[in-house]
């Protein structure tokens, strides 16, 4: 059976040149980068190599770069540490309503301190409008916080402009970029962003090892306290292999960078072409044009996500659902919603999304086995059946 | 995987599926908005279960209940189909994850629906309405209760009983706040 992956919002397969640059400091480079001895050194050398590397992938200064275990401790760090650290100027927050849950998780957090904080909405296809976050800033407006790609919906956010409208107002902005780096070009000096969280799972880097970007001269608290790693602001002994894995991968992630979106651009376009010609009642979810090159998303009406997900998965395709049974919240997803679906839609969702070695066989093969897997759900759902009935009558 | 090699039977090839047209009863739970919805019909004969198809929308784990509680049903006296808890159904699953219990909750439940939907037409002379927990008017969840829905946002309080609610943190369930989760038996929450 061929097997085809269709999960790079979930995690991309480990780069066989980010292995191998990860190989000698899992073997004989085992020194702590903060000992002094020419082992340490050694790890030191390749931890700040690998800051460079990735400072390179989003126009960043290296010594702007500090090393996380995740994403999520990556927007953790950003919200919780920034708004704290310019709390004298005030405790007011501005998100996006389809945030991922470590932003607005970490807000949740601050409220429970004291801060207060505006969501603001999104349209039909996810987008913010920077009209509405300028509307929600206040006097006492400290931190922005919108994603720069949304990785359950693809579509992409004008950051730049939400940027603009921050900068204008002295408030600092703070950007997601968890799923579009690596797959989006990214400029923070041209942006101007003032923190911006990644991960090198991402973007054919290892699990554990990610980055916020903190412009130079902004404060922030530390979320992890304890020695004078990564200056002080964030402690612990270096995961060396990962960090130098994530350094590889952003490195060839630049290089690559184009070359990956030309090549799966239309490979994604066809899916988002033939899976609603294919079967009905299928919609597209996120915006159409302004959306991640390898990201394809849906909602399939009158049945539910996990049961295609395990479906598809026995057709040898991994995909990811958004809906309340595949989330072990058993929640529907809040970005679906804040988009205006409704729950029953919302539960149908379907994410694919593509990874640098997706061939156009292994779409053919996803829209070959998709409709079956649909029909044989639809005759099980009640509101398959209620739909067809109206349909007659 | 996350289920049983019987849920995984039972998603992948689910029992009586399908919609009795002249069906005595019809039992309907559940709603889209907490994610899983039941349809049961029953065909009932000389006092037994004669047939049983579901129609279900839902994860593997809610399919795969619907199809074991109508396995279990078929050819039981109304009486002993009524003795179907979702404990057993889930046990003769092999068991369910913690987080999908729920799912359980409703197989039972629905079957029972469409017996109690079959009892009411024989009183009323074959006139009845499905026992079903009807779709339009549940636009939210329920309180476990007194079944009085519950609005978007409003899932901590019913203000028919005026009690706490909370999610178990097990089952995921609307229970009552402080109390053992009326659904999975867990403890609650310090």
């Amino acid at each position: 059976m061929r097997k085809a992956y269709f999960d790079h919002i979930a995690a991309t397969p480990l780069h066989p040149q980010a292995l191998e640059a990860m190989l000698p400091y899992l073997r004989e480079v085992y020194g702590n980068p903060q000992s002094l001895h020419s082992a340490g050194q050694q790890a030191l050398a390749a931890v700040e190599a690998a800051r460079e590397e990735v400072a390179g992938l989003i126009n960043a200064d290296s010594e702007e770069v500090y090393f996380t275990s995740s994403g999520s401790e990556a927007n953790n760090f950003a919200l919780k540490g920034l708004a704290q650290a310019y709390q004298s100027k005030g405790r007011h927050i501005v998100v996006s309503a389809v945030e991922h849950l470590s932003v607005l998780n970490s807000v949740k957090s601050l409220e429970r301190l004291g801060f207060t904080a505006t969501a603001v909405p999104v349209d039909r296809t996810g987008r913010v409008e920077p009209a509405d976050v300028e509307k929600a800033l206040r006097k006492d407006t400290v931190l922005v916080s919108v994603m720069t790609a949304n990785g359950e919906v693809g579509t992409v956010q004008p950051v730049a402009e939400i940027a603009r409208v921050c900068r204008s107002q002295d408030v600092l902005f703070h950007t997601d970029a968890v799923a579009a780096a690596g797959s989006l070009a990214i400029d923070v000096k041209a942006t101007g962003v003032d923190a911006l969280s990644l991960a090198g799972d991402q973007f054919y880097g290892p699990k554990g090892a990610a980055a916020l970007f903190l412009k130079r001269g902004t404060r922030i608290l530390p979320l992890i306290e304890g020695g004078i790693q990564e200056s002080g602001r964030r402690a612990g002994t270096e995961n060396v292999a990962g960090i130098v894995g994530l350094g590889k991968a952003a490195a060839i992630a630049k290089a690559e960078l184009e070359r990956r979106a030309a090549r799966l651009r239309p490979l994604r376009d066809a899916l988002i072409e033939e899976l609603p010609r294919l079967v009905e009642r299928v919609v597209l979810t996120g915006h159409p044009v302004e959306r991640l090159p390898h990201h394809a998303s849906f909602c399939v009406e009158f049945i539910e996500g996990e049961g295609m997900l395990l479906l598809l998965d026995m057709q040898g395709i991994s995909v990811s659902s958004g809906s309340a049974c595949t989330s072990k919240a058993l929640k529907a997803s809040h970005v679906l919603l804040a988009m205006g679906f409704d729950h029953a839609l919302a539960q149908g969702s379907l994410v694919f999304s593509l990874i640098d070695g997706t061939v156009r066989e292994d779409v053919n093969h996803l829209l070959e086995v998709f409709p079956p897997v649909i029909d044989r759900l639809r005759k099980m759902s009640p509101l398959y059946t209620q739909y067809l009935k109206e349909r007659i009558a | 995987m996350i289920y049983s090699d019987k849920v995984m039977d039972h998603f992948q090839n689910p029992r009586n599926v399908g919609v009795i047209p002249d069906a005595d009863g019809v039992g309907q739970v559940g709603n889209p908005v907490c994610g899983d919805m039941m349809t049961f019909y029953v065909k009932v004969k000389d006092g037994r279960l004669a047939d049983v198809k579901f129609q279900t929308f839902g994860c593997g784990a809610a399919i795969a209940v619907s199809s074991m509680v109508s396995e279990m049903a078929i050819g039981k006296t109304l009486d002993e189909a009524m003795t179907i808890t979702n404990k057993l159904v889930a046990e003769e699953l092999g068991g369910l994850p913690k987080n999908k219990m729920h799912c359980s909750n409703l197989g039972a439940d629905a079957l029972h629906a469409a017996i109690e939907n079959y009892k009411e037409k024989q009183k009323s002379g074959g006139k009845g309405v499905a026992a079903a927990v009807d779709l339009h008017e549940h636009e939210g969840c329920a309180c476990p209760y007194c079944d009085a829905p519950l609005e978007e946002g409003e899932a901590e309080y019913c203000r028919a009983c005026q009690i706490d609610l909370e999610e178990c943190p097990s089952c995921g369930g609307i229970t009552k706040k402080g109390a053992a989760c009326i659904h999975c038996g867990a403890p609650a929450k310090k």
